[in-house]
């Protein structure tokens, strides 16, 4: 734990430098666009939801139409990138039904003809849910969740089950038994994760908005990699049902989109009670994008007076120097918009990573029980039951499930469970706490996303450890169960490519509309970046 | 789904794990607590010492017996019977087929959730109120984890440090067949949770299968003090476990069915010393007679070994009430307490009661077995009869009902526990199945005490009514069955049958009086058994004596 002088030189601050925009050199219209005359400067980025929305009630596109070319850039860059655990092969069948609704006048939902991505650990009737686990090999669930249903009665179209570190458990997607999926903006790099297959398809445009779950960051942390939008929701905001559980006081599904307006459309969608999720809030869920406010007619200062806390323990060391370059960059961008930034410490702050570890362990150790080959997923061959438990999960799971399961297992065993589980149950509170305390005085918080821009495939695999300290920045908003919102608001040097890196913004529990609203301000007034990653930079279509 | 639930588990039965299995598999022998069969358990267990004593002959048993006090407490099930399972929207009905009745959430599917049916909580705060408990306004679900093929999600939902309700005690009457006598026993706790599937073996026993149908299933725990000291008080405390669930409609409590499972935890030790002995825990008991037998047994069994000096024979372990041998079996050893790694449930919100809802069930439960006992006693019955009243919920109703229509009570329950139990126990029916209203019954014991009827047409009319209804009134006019007690209209009859039987008369004014049934009977029958009987032999007395 920080001692106070310590937090104090911590939370002295720091100069911010000037932004030092990078020079781009193509700019690219796209049939989703809007035609913005031609500037040095490239334009925020569009809603592709809302452009599709246009171009197709007033027929200038149809469905099918987008789906094919989005079908084709997913065929030109999936052997690059491994996004994908399944595509779906209906996509065109549905694309061809919303045009007939549309032919015939008739009333279309407001994510029709939209193609969404939807991480692998979401059950889908019609198609394999695998959890990216060798243990659910070729399963296929009975029902949809209830965020891909929702979707789906909205006239949303799935494009297929995006890679993920097994159960959720991981930052880089390289956990997945299947496959390791790239980074859009250097392949030779990890997406982050554990969502990072539903993170770099939306990067590389293979579908508009994505489904990811986010139990200590793996929604955040890859949109952040990724340069795209990435939201977590407060807990209890979206249903878990049909989300495999890994932990379940902290697992919460969550958004990506390329602009802050898709996602917010996406989360508009996905919201709500359940009456199958007992533990999903029966709070009112406002219109998430209706206080949005377009870019030329924003105000000199549209957010004049808004309180922002910069959270000073994220900013210091085993923080990439160009990380915090980027956020005090962005802190600067919000004091332009009339934002008051101040310093605020959360001492509880490294408190957080063990607790998470712990809880999410524990949790998961009991949830992951139920994969046991009896009922579905893959069995051993076994001659009685014990080795028929003991190598259908031997065999079914990778290296970083089997060593969470034991982690969990010691955490909540007799004579160990006061030690470890209560006590970061204890921690939990106090976090909780902290974040309140912190957020009655200010109306968001701020902070990196990850300690780092992508790093290389590899680089962390066989460092467990190391991987884990790559959660500090989010694993502690899991722990309260508040929303953040991840923007991508600058660039670092990656050698041969930059690499994109996000902004967490933190709001106060079921408050996403601030964040969203800020978020969309922030974005559209961030002149001179442009995230669209290279892979895909010459595709015009973009 | 169903296919795929079903496909065999290749396992060798010996290494399977029995405690389990056998846990489940309590549905073959049932019988309800009654004198009959709690005698003839008594009797069972005696010849059970013999075979296991050859040393008796030393010593007696009820010797050794004397010197020793048995600790006993009761772990008991209840199934609930709520019309949906404890987290998720399926019924259950017993003995539907395989994987009928089981959806995502019961078979535990990757990204089910369960959502807690109020019912249950609603049972529990009845069961707890009904036991004298404590309630904990504010309770938690948590996870009991084990593996086992018939827990699909390879833990169970109960609830762990926090139960619904603590506390309590249960208040009973002993048969006064076993010297009667009031007892209480305490109640630790109630605590809510879910039943686990059954697993079917193959007839060659190569391979397992799972039937979900039961997982899910809601059921409370109530675990007792270890205040008995015998098998007929630890068997009369599930029988009235049985009377309060079925008094508040909670559960049908039926053994066979497995709906009320109880497993006994017993030790004994000297009479006088304070420390307790060795506790073993009995399975498998499906009935209360069983459960009296197999007490009797494990006392008689472990006094023999520590009056032998064989202390060490006694260990931790739970054993199995066999019934075909009448004896209990060690089925596993206890090595070590099992860590079952029990920690808050993180699906379910925690359980928050109102005092205004418990005040609700509160004002809301019934009657009670033991008030219901108390009241009896009150209105002047006798033990005997207040336990067989009050033993069944729908016979005690049947009562109260006939008694609250203004029939005598000791007539009610006399017509209650004589002819008409003899007439369901013959037709197999219970007393809410017969025609007979409590209406109806009243107004026969009234029409018999005001003379309107002899008791023997009552009899008649009592068989008709109970098998084709109808009304005492109607029936009386229908078979013109009204009382003769008119003195003309008999001593009318009663001089035509002497008239016509002048040897008997002679016989009996020579001294045979016995002959005045003979008599009697006569004219009875003459009547077509409407003649008042008091003044019959009144009138015939007179006549008969009066020309001697």
């Amino acid at each position: 734990m920080l001692s106070t002088t310590a937090q104090s030189q911590l939370c002295r601050l720091r100069p911010i430098p000037a932004l030092k925009p990078r020079p781009l050199t193509t700019t690219s219209s796209s049939l989703l666009t809007d035609q913005s005359p031609p500037s040095t400067s490239p334009p925020p980025p569009p809603s592709q939801i809302l452009t599709l929305r246009r171009s197709l009630l007033s027929r200038q596109v149809t469905a099918v139409q987008i789906a094919e070319s989005y079908l084709a850039r997913l065929r030109l860059t999936e052997p690059h990138l491994n996004s994908f655990l399944h595509v779906s092969d209906s996509v065109v069948r549905e694309a061809q039904s919303i045009d007939d609704r549309i032919s015939r006048d008739e009333d279309v939902g407001p994510l029709a003809g939209v193609l969404v991505g939807v991480k692998d650990n979401m059950c889908t009737a019609d198609m394999p849910s695998t959890g990216g686990s060798r243990i659910l090999e070729g399963y296929r669930p009975p029902f949809d969740a209830t965020a891909v249903r929702k979707v789906r009665e909205l006239g949303g179209i799935v494009v297929g089950k995006t890679n993920l570190d097994e159960f959720g458990m991981g930052s880089t997607t390289e956990g997945s038994a299947y496959k390791v999926t790239a980074n859009p903006w250097d392949v030779s790099r990890v997406p982050g994760g554990s969502s990072g297959g539903s993170a770099a398809a939306v990067s590389a445009r293979q579908c508009m908005v994505a489904l990811g779950s986010d139990t200590g960051g793996s929604v955040r942390q890859p949109a952040s990699f990724c340069g795209v939008v990435g939201l977590k929701p407060t807990y209890g905001r979206v249903s878990r049902y049909g989300l495999m559980a890994y932990a379940s006081s902290l697992d919460v599904i969550g958004c990506f989109g390329s602009s802050v307006a898709d996602t917010a459309i996406l989360l508009n969608a996905i919201s709500g009670h359940d009456r199958r999720d007992a533990t999903s809030s029966k709070r009112e869920v406002p219109d998430f994008i209706s206080h949005f406010t377009a870019s030329n007619t924003l105000e000199d200062k549209p957010l004049e007076g808004m309180r922002v806390g910069l959270i000073c323990e994220t900013l210091g060391s085993g923080v990439d120097s160009g990380v915090v370059s980027v956020i005090n960059a962005a802190a600067s961008h919000m004091e332009e918009l009339g934002c008051i930034v101040k310093e605020v410490s959360l001492p509880s702050f490294s408190l957080g990573l063990p607790a998470y570890y712990i809880l999410a362990s524990s949790e998961s150790s009991s949830n992951l029980s139920r994969y046991d080959g009896v009922r579905y997923g893959s069995q051993a061959v076994a001659d009685e039951l014990s080795s028929l438990y003991g190598v259908s999960r031997a065999e079914g799971f990778g290296s970083e499930v089997k060593r969470r399961i034991l982690m969990g297992t010691y955490a909540l065993s007799a004579g160990y469970y006061d030690a470890y589980y209560k006590r970061a149950q204890q921690v939990r509170t106090i976090i909780q706490k902290s974040f309140k305390a912190a957020l009655d005085e200010n109306d968001i918080l701020i902070s990196p996303a990850a300690p780092s821009a992508a790093y290389k495939i590899g680089e962390k695999k066989n460092d467990p450890l190391a991987m884990y300290a790559g959660d500090i920045m989010t694993v502690n908003v899991n722990l309260a169960g508040l929303p953040a919102l991840v923007l991508p608001s600058g660039f670092v040097d990656g050698g041969p490519f930059s690499l994109p890196v996000g902004l967490q913004m933190i709001g106060a529990a079921f408050d996403e509309e601030k964040l969203l609203k800020v978020g969309h301000i922030f974005e559209q007034t961030l002149r001179g970046r442009r995230f669209v990653p290279p892979i895909i930079e010459d595709d015009n279509t973009c | 789904m169903a296919s795929l639930l079903c496909r065999g588990i290749l396992t060798y039965p010996p290494l399977l794990n029995y405690a389990a299995l056998l846990r489940r598999k309590s549905h073959v022998f049932y019988c309800t607590m009654s004198t009959t069969e709690a005698q003839t358990a008594t009797q069972g267990s005696q010849s059970t010492q013999i075979k296991i004593s050859p040393h008796r002959k030393k010593k007696g048993l009820d010797d050794v017996l004397k010197d020793y006090e048995a600790i006993i407490g009761i772990e008991t099930h209840v199934q609930l019977s709520t019309l949906t399972k404890a987290f998720c929207s399926c019924p259950y009905n017993y003995g539907s087929q395989p994987n009928t009745n089981i959806c995502p959430v019961c078979m535990g599917l990757p990204g089910a959730l369960p959502v807690v049916n109020s019912k249950v909580i609603e049972c529990a705060v009845k069961l707890g109120l009904a036991l004298n408990c404590k309630l904990n306004l504010k309770s938690k679900f948590d996870r009991k984890q084990y593996f086992y093929p018939d827990l699909p999600k390879g833990y169970q939902i109960s609830q762990f440090d926090v139960p619904i309700a603590y506390g309590g005690h249960i208040d009973l009457d002993l048969p006064v067949e076993f010297g009667g006598g009031h007892r209480r026993f305490g109640i630790t706790r109630v605590h809510m949770e879910e039943d686990a599937g059954k697993l079917l073996h193959s007839g060659n026993g190569s391979y397992s299968q799972v039937d979900l149908n039961r997982a899910g299933v809601p059921l409370l725990e109530i675990v007792s003090e270890p205040d008995m000291r015998n098998g007929i008080e630890a068997a009369e405390y599930a029988a009235e476990v049985q009377r309060l669930v079925r008094y508040l409609g909670v559960s049908n409590g039926n053994m066979q069915e497995g709906s009320l499972r109880c497993d006994v935890n017993i030790s004994i030790r000297p009479i006088g010393q304070v420390k307790f002995g060795t506790k073993v825990e009995i399975k498998n008991l499906n009935s209360f007679s069983s459960v009296n037998r197999a007490i009797d047994f494990e006392i008689a069994r472990q006094a023999l070994l520590l009056s032998e000096g064989q202390d060490d024979q006694i260990v931790q372990e739970t054993r199995l009430w066999e019934e075909g041998s009448q004896k209990t079996v060690t089925m596993r050893k206890k090595e070590g307490l099992s860590d079952y790694r029990y920690f808050p449930e993180p699906d379910l919100p925690g359980v928050t009661l109102t005092k205004e809802y418990v005040d609700s069930i509160r004002n809301s439960l019934p009657e009670l077995p033991e008030m219901k006992r108390r009241r009896y006693e009150e209105l002047g019955l006798s033990m005997q009869d207040v336990l067989f009243l009050a033993n069944d919920v729908n016979v005690a109703e049947f009562f109260d009902e006939t008694i609250a229509k203004g029939a005598d009570v000791k007539l009610a329950a006399n017509w209650i526990m004589g002819d008409i139990v003899a007439y369901l126990k013959n037709e197999k029916l219970s007393i809410d199945e017969i025609k007979l209203t409590p209406q109806e019954l009243a107004e026969l014991i009234a029409s018999i005490k005001g003379g309107t009827i002899s008791g023997k047409i009552g009899k008649e009319i009592l068989f008709e009514l109970v098998a084709k209804g109808g009304t005492v009134k109607g029936m009386i006019e229908e078979k013109d069955l009204v009382q003769i007690a008119d003195p003309a209209e008999i001593e009318k009859m009663v001089d035509k049958v002497l008239l016509d039987n002048p040897k008997q008369l002679e016989q009996y004014r020579g001294g045979k009086t016995k002959l005045q049934g003979y008599f009697a009977g006569q004219v009875m029958k003459a009547s077509k058994g409407k003649a008042n009987p008091g003044l019959l032999n009144k009138i015939l007395l007179k006549k008969l004596n009066a020309k001697s």
